[in-house]
């Protein structure tokens, strides 16, 4: 399809398309025959997710392979560029990165045809897109591993598991998509699973509202990426049509928004609007609130929507968009933008919050969305390789996270997630799970040599590098505030004195003054959310079943029936392999996964894997250019195009915080040929820089520390009771506890005031206008057919049908009597007949 | 030889058989009219055969002595069916045909 002589491919790069492709399959097939199946459709689940992670292994080693290709020789290096071996190419060296543009293996095929458009599916690899299905297969893998052991005996068994097979096929389709149209697709897919799975328990309804309220708030989003769809399509059409492809190309859309003829308002416009869609999407301010009711699902489907699918979904597509965002916001040319502005607000708000939660899982819901703030804050600073990094690291250890606080609830804390009430000096019960908490957590926040460190600490550097001093600042009390609020919960998790369930209490006591609660009714449901009658009842049958308690005795087997095995010793204890093995192996990835990209010990693996180069590619000889090309005008293009003008972007390098924007590909389109993506320079790693954030860190951590032996210990602390007894203080806590009123803002405000004038306008509409109009349409129908019934139907049908009956009834018995049974008589008939038939014959041909 | 001698012969026979046919009340002796019907018909084709030195009404003709001996052995099953269960061939008490 294009010009590969130079770039190495390969079967697995070549047919990627397939890594989606099997677990949409097995979603139909676990929904089909999963109930018959021995492990309920688990098994196919876990095949597929393996067989995709194999097909995703081997596409990133031939990736690899493909970027080391065009590195290697000389003439490897820009592909495209054929005839012209040999010739000094542009070469980063010094800067420990390929400079040259590798292409992206690009495939597809029309799924419809619109009024000349062609609507295609296909696959558009290139580094983000492996990285991503990488994390994404095997995340899922181990979170599907890990539901076998969690929702065991659930009673939606194998509906939990094809929606989770689907959640990550939706994914991948979506991270695989080489048009817009495929990219909807995917986030819808994603949309609607993430509803069934956020709902899975509905029978109560504080589960269900909360899968409506992410479907919604997401929704809202949702409308910008359609809006934005169409305004960049309208926009890339006829650049892309001229390079023969489409304005739903998202290879055609990157190098539009970066050549010369692109409009900057449309871009912009463009970029606004995609990038509501991410807010939604990926929980950033304002439209973070429905992300912790999302902690009503089941713990696994927390861990993989807030690792490494849906909620990365917003980040992806603004990393996938990238020069839309570049060029449409002005990213690197102003000091502020859009996205650098809401992914910061997210950090602080988020994290603020996460200090007044009791719930561990939503202590962990807020800090995704601080990480995701980061995320993209990383991306609106120009900090794109950090920010994907970021993506990749985080998937790891906030999915271990999530999946070591599943296994406290599962196995410690007897189904609750409630901190204070039912944790507690959990460290001693449960090692493995402590150990890969305590791992994840440095990760998180950002202690050297773990994970988190090389990518957040090289999104602040490199805020401060672009000159984005505000948020640079932003970024470290980010980092200080992640240290003190997970030291707060790891506190309350696994040290002190262990209280409640925790300590072995029996947990029915609390259940029905609990049950309601309007902040923890989404968890406490984890206990019940299985009883098919509503919780009270579910706990008033506990209650008189005695000590068998979550047994609930039975015939229906559901989730906590996994557990009647262990309820007889009752109290924490360690979880079964099927919880640990992922935990494991994810804690250990965790500490290693940075260390792909970590300058400190010199590794750079994935800046040179994952981030395009931002080179001006010979446009006539790339797949989206084939159709305008002529070979003549190759020697100038790339004599002036790719020569003249590769090399600012070294300029750029060796300078310090010089803006690549003017220069090889960044605002100003390039003259000749194309750029897919925008040339950005890298903050040179310097232990030195990390020290404020190190120090910041500590400083967060100790301090809470110490407020946590103070407030939760017993050691004598000045600000014991500090929101009892300071009215400023207690303000700033209900604020916080309450999230800012933002919920309150959304449903009361906004939704009142929306929605009451419209539903009275359109209750007089309907009383007034429409049933007039239906009344009155009824009314003139009736007429007409009670005058068709008399005069049509009862005279001119009924008549024409009784006459023909008449008819043939008095015919029948006039010719009655000819049927007399003797055979003589009707012999005698056959020949008068014949006999006149003969006579008729005859005077005829006289 | 004129083809009249033979149509005089077979108009002869054809307006017997039929008057068996609706005359008599026996059924083996209406069957034994149709015999003769046909065979009238026989005769016809085998005269006009030989006037037009045509091989086709001879061979039609064994076609239709044919299917007349197989008409009569049907007829004859029946007129014995009917016999055994109603210990009577006459024709003018099979009515159960009346309409």
């Amino acid at each position: 399809m294009f010009a590969t002589e130079a770039l190495t491919s390969g079967w697995f790069l070549e047919n990627a398309w397939l890594i989606p492709l099997i677990p949409t399959v097995a979603f139909f097939v676990i929904l089909g025959f999963g109930k018959r199946m021995p492990q309920g459709g688990s098994e196919v689940g876990i095949a597929s997710m393996m067989a995709s992670l194999v097909l995703a292994a081997g596409a990133t080693y031939q990736w690899i392979q493909r970027v080391q290709s065009v590195e290697g020789g000389s003439e490897g290096a820009l592909g495209a560029i054929r005839g012209f071996a040999g010739s000094a190419l542009p070469s980063a060296a010094e800067t420990g990165h390929s400079a040259a543009y590798v292409e992206p293996v690009i495939r597809h095929w029309t799924w419809w045809q619109s009024g000349g458009i062609e609507f295609t599916l296909g696959q558009h690899i290139d580094g983000l897109a492996i990285m991503v299905l990488l994390v994404v297969t095997f995340i899922s893998l181990l979170v599907q591993v890990y539901s076998t052991e969690y929702v065991k005996g659930d009673r939606r068994y194998t509906h939990f598991f094809a929606a989770l097979t689907l959640f990550s096929a939706g994914m991948l389709i979506m991270v695989l998509a080489e048009s817009m149209v495929q990219f909807i697709l995917g986030w819808e897919i994603m949309g609607l699973t993430s509803f069934l799975l956020i709902g899975h328990w509905w029978e109560d309804g504080a589960n269900s509202r909360a899968a409506l309220k992410a479907f919604f708030t997401v929704r809202v989003g949702d409308m910008g990426l359609l809006v934005g769809t169409a305004i960049i399509y309208f926009g890339a059409s006829q650049w892309a049509q001229a390079r023969g492809s489409n304005g739903f190309s998202i290879q055609a859309i990157s190098g539009w928004a970066l050549s010369e003829g692109a409009d900057s308002k449309v871009l912009m416009w463009g970029a606004v609007a995609l990038f509501i869609a991410c807010i939604g999407k990926s929980g950033q301010f304002p439209l973070h609130t429905w992300l912790p009711d999302a902690m009503a699902g089941p713990t696994p489907v927390s861990s993989l929507l807030h690792s490494s699918t849906m909620v990365v979904a917003g980040v992806y597509l603004v990393a996938r968009l990238y020069p839309v965002f570049f060029v449409g916001l002005d990213i690197l040319d102003t000091g502020v933008n859009l996205v650098a502005v809401i992914g910061g607000i997210t950090i602080i708000i988020a994290a603020a919050l996460a200090f007044v939660q009791n719930d561990i899982k939503k202590v962990l819901a807020y800090s995704t969305v601080s990480q995701l703030g980061y995320m993209m804050m990383g991306l609106g600073v120009g900090a794109w390789t950090p920010a994907v990094f970021h993506i990749f690291t985080h998937a790891f250890f906030k999915c271990c996270l999530f999946l070591a606080a599943g296994s406290i609830s599962h196995s410690g804390s007897h189904h609750s997630f409630d901190m204070k009430k039912d944790m507690g000096g959990l460290r001693k019960f449960m090692p493995i799970t402590f150990a890969t908490w305590m791992v994840s957590t440095f990760a998180l926040c950002g202690v050297p040599f773990f994970s988190g460190f090389f990518s957040k600490d090289e999104i602040i550097d490199n805020a401060n590098h672009n000159g984005y001093t505000v948020f640079f600042y932003v970024g470290l009390i980010g980092a200080a505030m992640t240290a003190a609020y997970m030291t707060r919960a790891t506190y309350l998790t696994f040290f002190g004195q262990p209280r409640g369930a925790a300590a072995g209490e029996h947990h029915d006591a609390h259940d029905p003054a609990h049950a309601h609660g309007e902040e923890h009714a989404l968890d406490e449901i984890e206990e019940h959310e299985h009883v098919a009658e509503p919780v009270l009842v579910g706990a008033a049958v506990a209650a008189t079943q005695g000590d068998d308690g979550h047994g609930h005795g039975g015939g229906h087997d559901d989730h906590g029936h996994g557990d009647d095995g262990h309820d007889a010793h009752a109290g924490p204890h360690e979880s079964p392999w099927r919880i640990t093995v992922p935990l494991m192996i994810l804690g250990t990835l965790a500490v290693f996964s940075g260390y792909l990209n970590a300058p400190a010990v010199g590794t750079e693996y994935f800046t040179e894997w994952v981030e395009p180069a931002g080179v001006v590619v010979g446009a006539e000889h790339d797949e989206s250019g084939a159709a305008t090309h002529t070979d003549t005008e190759e020697p100038e293009a790339f004599a002036s195009g790719v020569f003249g003008r590769a090399t600012p972007l070294l300029a750029a390098e060796d300078g310090e915080a010089t803006h690549s924007g003017g220069e090889g590909c960044g605002f100003e389109g390039p003259t000749e040929g194309v750029c897919y993506a925008p040339a950005l320079s890298h903050a040179e790693f310097k232990w030195i820089n990390t020290v404020p954030s190190i120090l910041l860190v500590a400083f967060g951590a100790l301090t809470s520390l110490w407020l946590c032996l103070g407030i939760f210990g017993d050691r004598k602390n000045p600000f014991k009771g500090l929101t009892q007894r300071n009215r400023l203080a207690g303000a700033g806590h209900r604020f916080l506890v309450n999230k800012y009123y933002l919920d309150d803002l959304y449903e009361k405000v906004i939704v009142h005031s929306v929605a009451h004038p419209i539903a009275k306008a359109a209750y007089w509409v309907n009383q007034n206008i429409i049933d007039g109009v239906v009344n009155g349409a009824g009314r003139s129908t009736k007429r007409t057919g009670e005058w068709v019934y008399r005069n049509i139907d009862q005279r001119v049908v009924d008549g024409a049908v009784n006459a023909s009956g008449l008819v043939a009834s008095e015919t029948g018995h006039a010719l009655q009597p000819v049927q007399s049974g003797k055979v003589n008589q009707y012999g005698a008939l056959l020949f008068g007949a014949a006999a006149v038939g003969a006579i008729v014959l005859v005077l005829l041909n006289v | 030889m004129y083809a009249v001698n033979f149509l005089l012969l077979s108009a002869a026979l054809f307006c017997i058989g039929v008057f068996g046919v609706i005359a008599r009340r026996n059924a083996v002796m209406v069957l034994m009219s149709i015999e003769l019907i046909l065979n009238s018909v026989n005769l016809n084709l085998v005269a006009f055969a030989l006037m037009n030195n045509d091989v086709d009404g001879h061979i039609f003709a064994l076609f239709v002595i044919a299917v007349a001996a197989a008409e009569v052995g049907v007829g004859l099953a029946m007129v014995l069916m009917i016999y055994r269960n109603r210990r009577s061939i006459a024709l003018d008490e099979l009515s159960e045909m009346k309409g």
